[in-house]
């Protein structure tokens, strides 16, 4: 945070704030995310649960990544202002002030582990603080400003939730809950790099050592292969470890070959390299023709997420027995 | 935080909302708390731990 956002005296509201402004804070889009993540933890950990509790944990789980956005949005308000997917958010936009998206957060955050600890266990609800916490404090207070690796490390906070919702359901913590851990901690850096090489101008701009920022277009369109290439094969993994089944491991071959190829083709080409003619297409940031493929690759990456999950959450619900083919 | 008796009818408008949506989630935070509770006591109840 800036010398400028830490003033005593908080800016005059622009106009006051909706509910729905509140709501904005707890990052709706990305809560949907982590509850369709923790359900899939949750249902796999193949144990029964009464289905109301079960909606408690799942309640608890978003309302905690809720809290941890708003907390998020508090103190990055100065960068977020300067980035236009940003600059819209409540507190920029000069509708909230940022010690009520301080308080909003804190509070939830006590309310959802809380009630995660009391109502369903204590395991889950450890796992749950350390998710809130690791994402407030490490990736946003200290890992997002000083290094070109935050979204790498901080990405465990985003990891954490299939296991949180495991925990929930099991009280245990097994390989198989990591595993869908490390699939979404792979999958972060190519998904946030392939965003920032046709946003540079923005994480620049607003000072965030961002991959591309820092180590140049070139060595991340490498490194998103690399994690790529670690990614399509892990996202195998759960066909032998008795998570998956025959159609999580269709989908999981098809995506990760697919995500393969995008990975590859946006290592050859020369995204991010610098400013050319710009597209305007409607969406949020204009690209260059050569940025395309990042856009590409960036889109697909949340497909293939969403497909892995589904797939796995399909099979449990439809009662699919998993393949487990190492046996 | 705008002084209630000299807000434009916007303000006062955005002030209602929010204090429903505020009364909804203390309401919704007692019902959970009061099921979450018959759901448990339920569940020792019908096998109490040893």
């Amino acid at each position: 945070m800036t010398d400028q956002s830490v003033s005593s005296e908080a800016p005059p509201l622009i106009q006051a704030a909706s509910w729905r402004d509140y709501l904005r804070l707890l990052k709706p889009r990305v809560m949907s995310l982590v509850v369709f993540t923790a359900l899939t933890g949750l249902l796999c950990a193949r144990t029964p649960m009464n289905p109301i509790l079960a909606a408690v944990a799942i309640l608890c789980i978003a309302v905690g990544a809720g809290a941890s956005g708003a907390l998020n949005m508090w103190y990055d308000a100065d960068i977020d202002a300067l980035m236009r997917r940003t600059r819209g958010r409540p507190i920029p936009a000069g509708r909230v002030q940022g010690a009520d998206a301080l308080a909003m957060g804190v509070t939830l955050s006590m309310f959802s582990v809380a009630m995660m600890g009391l109502a369903i266990n204590w395991l889950a609800a450890g796992l749950l603080a350390f998710t809130i916490v690791f994402y407030a404090v490490v990736y946003t207070m200290w890992l997002k400003r000083r290094t070109p690796q935050n979204i790498v490390i901080g990405g465990l906070a985003g990891a954490l939730p299939p296991l949180v919702g495991w925990a929930a359901a099991s009280g245990t913590a097994p390989l198989n809950a990591w595993l869908l851990v490390a699939i979404v901690f792979f999958w972060t850096p190519p998904h946030f790099w392939a965003l920032s090489l046709y946003t540079t101008e923005d994480y620049a701009r607003a000072g965030v050592p961002m991959m591309p920022v820092v180590r140049g277009a070139a060595s991340t369109r490498r490194q998103i292969l690399a994690y790529s290439v670690i990614l399509a094969p892990l996202g195998l993994a759960p066909a032998f470890t008795g998570l998956g089944g025959a159609l999580y491991l269709a989908v999981a071959a098809c995506g990760g070959l697919l995500m393969l190829v995008l990975a590859a083709r946006l290592a050859l080409s020369d995204a991010g390299d610098g400013a050319g003619r710009r597209i305007d297409d409607g969406a949020l940031y204009a690209v260059t023709p050569s940025s395309k493929p990042a856009r590409n690759l960036f889109a697909f990456s949340i497909l293939y997420l969403f497909s892995l999950f589904a797939a796995l959450l399909i099979e449990r619900v439809a009662g699919f027995a998993p393949l487990d083919l190492l046996r | 935080m705008s002084d209630p008796k000299n807000e434009g009818p916007g303000a006062a408008r955005s002030r209602r909302g929010r204090n429903i949506a505020l009364a909804l989630a203390l309401a919704l935070f007692v019902i959970i708390v009061f099921v979450v509770t018959i759901v448990r006591l339920g569940a020792n109840a019908a096998a109490p731990p040893l």
